[in-house]
């Protein structure tokens, strides 16, 4: 193994940036002339805009312009788009309400944008927005996700029950039928709780118009520049494709919420025009937990049906998932496509059936966060095939060993067609490392201090490497999911790699970087990855889905072996040698079997000067690009196990012990690996146990400060026992599956699998926080007085 | 943030003359409260009196019986003072326990009982050790001190000066933190002093800080856990929040009073 090249853990080249303070964000940049931005957002969940009246607050101190929904239809700006067309079982389209950048009429939840004040600095935009008369007549306000559609109000007119679309996936008859020869039936309901994205980098955007050219630029904290580029222009129309320059810096974390295409960044383009000065607006906390989209936020009924012996042969699924007040970019897909195809697990299940029903509510809009559909789905396959084997009293790994795939490809009923796995390894490995068969002692030796002790499982899978483009296109997506990539040789033998991936956090300069070094042999020094700004990089689809290896990788890859074939005409040339005798291995072009060699700097600087082409027969240069389109999603699988240690007292959990083994096929940089498998249980973890989104029931969001809103700390969490095993994926020329949303989707059902283990039962909901775990004990020690 | 005269006094009387002619004033001391509050457009006084630059409200003293400590000692300094560690460790701890790093070098005891907040710790400590509230106007019994949410009996501009914190026979404090905040969800000060027990609850009074009677009657037969068996503190009285109901919260302070009767019993 090279010791930069791929399977090496390579340092991150831009961690000396970023921990020296040296890492330039959106609100690090600032332009010539530039003015500020403040949203004036609704304080009411639900209401009627009677009229708006911004003339006093037009001659505060410093105020560039006032700008309301009304100046944007006036400049025929169009609204955001949800870019996923998903059809109700009936075939009619799902209900899309309007989702103006600045309110038309009327407020959907508290911090939806009701107009836009540019002055000269913040605090004046600040001033000026408190002086403001808004006359709203206030509605009631629809906030529960079950109740969604028994509301008397409508957050959308199109929508009149709230019901965005009543979906399904699957075979209901075959499904019923299992159901009716079935011996056993377990069911479960379930609450996926709301979850804040929470980057560390709020949201923001610069918007910058040059008149004598006619060009926009915007820096945005964008997961996709492109995309938002193609969405600004095509669909919202504040600028032409070709005459915007969307630059997407470093970006310090995102987790899905940084894919959207938001209200804020098309305002401040669309304003920079208007007030031909750039604008500048950057999220504070308190904004980002109003209005970024949030995650989750599902209830779900399941059902699993199992035959005499204990196999499962049926699960049955209905969900009701709250969109919130709009359909955000990419809203429909997650508890649609990116969910129920996902219900089989790693289960061999002959039937399933799965209805959606998406509902508006006035709240935040929900849409994809780091997992996006499939931890919802692994929280109800591994929750309720957990309840069945305690239900069958069998032991839970024995259960779903019993049940596990085995044979690949494997075609599930619910579309997806798993490419290559191997369950049984990941769960015997991680039942040796948690010490599984030791846990009895453990429990006991919990007891004698008077704690509860359980442990808890999580066999998850999810389906990444999104996606290929035929594939989604016809399950209603608006665009296609493969990468880009260019190579750039240079002639000193330098390499830059533009790619259409985009890195916030997941370390692409080292690991796209080691590929280039591992194949081309060049020192990783030597290349620089370029993304994130569409004047430099051609059209890509972003970092999202733990595609980035996956798809965006596989385009470098496909891009470099076409560097190679160019580089054996030119070394061919060189060394007046035929082509096809030319060799290239560890860094060297060689003449098969003699020591004529030429090494890749000097074939990239002969590639530039050309001395020894013929022009018509070779063209000079060393620079080629590639678009990789997946041939099928990848499978990344695992088991956690999480074992717990409750204090009946307090209610408080302390995660004891956590073991991942997980399926990521072939691993890039083993470190960065791990630390996505961190990070990942952190989150979920903090979903199970800590974060919970709270409305009340007006619709004032509760948990709107960190006052209240919990985030995973070092403290709550375990030092992690992070294992794998390696099935190398078919589907793609690197092998890799991914690994980025890992931790995130199987963490929260083994951590609740494990307090009810300790429990004794089932009822807990998440986040389950001491006070929540407590009233769940008590219960419990009632439970027993009885007994 | 609104705009404001910011003012920085060197002494009590100067920082006291300065509160008399500033109109809408405000003394900051950590500002761990009032600033994010200004922050966020919330509070918004015309006037800030900085008591950072006063030399003499700094400082730790020992006596015999006492602990005094400067109001604008700092938490940090506070939980790292050998004399308070030795003379009243509880009150060390307690200090620990506060925020985070942040917090605790900035924040102050001055700041934190002026203020009052019903999740605070310090208020707990000055009930439970008896202590008394020392300003440039008079001397206060923490008894009298602490009127509610945010309520204090300091008056217009008076400005605390120092506390003064008689030493225990015995003190514990046991805190359970809000999950989020780190602030007392329940936080429990029990003192065993030479003529009686006290136990002083903060976080789940709807009124702020009070004392658990119940318990220190209890207590001052024997002081052991022993003593607290079949005691529930009632609910009634108490908060309620998305974190903690008044139920959890009275069965935490039952649970939070025997865990500092035993660390206090434990320190011998």
């Amino acid at each position: 193994m090279n010791a930069t090249g791929i399977g090496a853990p390579v340092r991150r080249k831009e961690d000396q940036r970023f921990v020296t303070g040296q890492g330039r964000y959106v609100d690090d940049f600032n332009r010539p002339g530039q003015a500020y931005a403040y949203f004036l957002r609704s304080p009411h969940a639900h209401a009627n805009i009677l009229s708006i009246d911004t003339r006093a607050a037009k001659e505060m101190p410093g105020v560039v312009d006032i700008l309301t929904g009304e100046d944007l239809a006036a400049d025929k700006i169009g609204g955001l788009i949800c870019g996923w067309m998903i059809h109700s079982k009936d075939g009619t389209p799902m209900k899309a309400g309007p989702h103006p950048a600045l309110a038309q009429g009327k407020v959907r939840y508290v911090g939806d944008h009701v107009a836009v004040v540019i002055a000269e600095t913040l605090a004046q935009a600040k001033d000026a927005a408190e002086a403001i008369a808004v006359d709203y007549e206030v509605l009631t306000a629809v906030v529960e996700t079950a109740t969604a559609t028994q509301a008397k109000t409508a957050v959308h007119d199109v929508a009149p029950d709230n019901t965005v679309f009543n979906w399904h996936l699957g075979d209901k008859a075959a499904t019923d039928a299992a159901f009716a020869r079935a011996k056993h039936v377990t069911t479960i309901d379930l609450v996926n709780n709301r979850l804040v994205p929470n980057p560390m980098e709020p949201r923001a955007a610069l918007g910058e118009y040059d008149v004598g050219t006619d060009n926009y630029t915007l820096y945005t904290t964008s997961q996709n520049p492109h995309v938002a580029r193609l969405v600004l222009s095509a669909f919202i129309g504040v600028a032409p494709e070709h005459k915007l320059r969307v630059i997407a810096p470093d970006v310090g974390g995102g987790f899905g919420s940084k894919i959207f295409i938001y209200a804020e960044e098309t305002v401040c383009v669309w304003a920079a025009k208007r007030v031909k000065r750039p604008v500048k607006w950057t999220s504070d906390r308190t904004e980002a937990f109003l209005a970024d989209a949030h995650g989750r936020d599902h209830v779900t009924h399941a059902e699993l049906a199992m035959d005499e012996g204990g196999k499962i042969i049926g699960l049955r699924v209905h969900t009701i998932a709250n969109l919130g007040a709009y359909l955000s970019t990419f809203s429909s897909s997650v508890p649609t496509y990116l969910y129920a195809p996902l219900l089989s697990g790693q289960y061999d299940i002959p039937a399933i059936y799965c209805e959606v029903d998406g509902v508006y509510t006035n709240t935040a809009p929900v849409d994809a966060y780091r997992g996006a559909g499939r931890p919802e789905a692994t929280f109800v396959v591994e929750r309720i095939v957990e309840k069945a084997a305690r239900e069958l009293g069998q032991d839970p790994a024995k259960f779903r060993k019993r049940n596990y795939i085995t044979q690949f490809p494997h075609t599930t009923p619910v579309i997806m067609t798993y490419d290559t796995g191997d369950y049984h390894a990941s769960m015997d490995k991680a039942l040796e490392e948690a010490d599984y068969r030791n846990f009895g002692k453990r429990k006991r030796e919990s007891a004698r201090n008077g704690k509860l002790r359980g442990i808890g499982f999580s066999s998850y899978i999810e389906a990444c490497g999104i996606a290929p483009s035929q594939a989604v296109g016809s399950l209603g997506a608006g665009v296609g999911l493969w990468e880009s990539a260019e190579v750039r040789v240079n002639p000193t033998g330098s390499v830059e790699v533009l790619t259409g991936s985009h890195s916030h956090g997941q370390g692409h300069e080292t690991t796209f970087a080691q590929l280039v070094s591992d194949r081309l042999g060049v020192p990783i020094d030597n290349v620089s990855i370029v993304h994130g700004d569409t004047d430099k990089v051609q059209f890509g689809m972003g970092t999202y889905g733990s595609r980035s290896g996956a798809v965006g990788m596989s385009a470098i890859a496909k891009a470099i072996d076409k560097v190679i074939a160019k580089g054996k005409k030119v070394a061919a040339h060189v060394l007046e040698a035929a082509e096809s005798d030319i060799e290239f291995k560890d860094g060297k072009f060689t003449v098969a079997g003699t020591d004529k060699s030429l090494d890749f700097a000097s074939t990239a600087l002969q590639a530039y000067i050309a001395h020894k082409f013929s022009g018509q027969e070779l063209e000079p240069g060393l620079k080629e690009g590639a678009f990789y389109d997946p041939t099928n999603f990848t499978f990344p699988a695992g088991v956690h196990i999480c074992e717990v240690e409750i204090d009946p007292d307090t209610g408080v959990t302390k995660i004891d012990r956590w073991t991942a083994v997980d399926d990521f096929g072939v691993i890039i940089n083993p470190m960065i690996v791990e630390g996505q498998v961190h990070g990942g249980i952190a989150q979920g973890v903090g979903q199970a146990l800590l974060e919970g989104t709270v409305y009340d029931k007006s619709g004032q969001l509760v948990t709107a400060s960190y006052n209240d809103y919990c985030m995973p700390r070092a403290i709550d969490l375990p030092s992690f026992q992070v294992g794998m095993t390696v099935t190398p994926c078919p589907s793609n020329p690197l092998g890799i599956k991914g690994c980025g949303e890992a931790g995130a989707i199987a963490a929260p059902a083994a951590v609740i699998n494990a307090i009810t283990d300790a429990l004794g039962h089932e009822d807990i909901t998440m986040p389950a926080t001491p006070q929540n775990v407590w009233r769940a004990a008590q219960k419990n020690a009632t439970k027993l007085a009885a007994e | 943030m609104y705009a404001f005269e910011y003012h920085r006094p060197t002494s009590v009387r100067q920082a006291a003359t300065l509160a008399t002619k500033a109109e809408d004033m405000k003394f900051i001391a950590g500002g761990h409260t009032l600033l994010p509050t200004m922050k966020q457009r919330l509070a918004a006084p015309a006037n800030l009196i900085d008591l950072g630059q006063i030399a003499e409200l700094r400082g730790i003293e020992r006596s015999a019986r006492s602990v005094t400590l400067g109001a604008m000692t700092r938490h940090a300094e506070v939980a790292g003072s050998a004399e308070v560690q030795e003379a009243i460790p509880a009150l060390a701890e307690m200090a620990e326990m506060i925020g985070d790093p942040h917090v605790r070098n900035r924040g102050t005891v001055g700041g934190s009982i002026a203020n009052n907040d019903p999740a605070a710790d310090y208020p707990a400590a000055c009930i439970a050790l008896g202590a008394t509230i020392v300003t440039n106007k008079r001397k206060i019994a923490a008894d009298d001190f602490f009127q509610g949410l945010f309520d204090t009996a300091l008056e217009e501009g008076e400005i605390i000066t120092k506390v003064s914190f008689p030493v225990a026979q015995k003190a514990a404090y046991a805190k359970f933190r809000n999950p989020a905040s780190r602030y007392a969800l329940v936080g429990v000060f029990v003192a065993k002093r030479a003529s009686d027990v006290r136990v002083a609850v903060t976080g789940a009074g709807s009124n702020g800080v009070f004392r658990w009677t119940e318990a220190e009657e209890a207590l001052k037969g024997r002081f052991g856990t022993k003593s607290l068996e079949g005691l529930s503190a009632s609910a009634d009285g108490l908060n309620s929040d998305i974190h903690a109901d008044a139920t959890y919260r009275a069965h935490l302070i039952g649970v939070m009073t025997r865990r500092a009767v035993q660390a206090a019993t434990a320190r011998g």
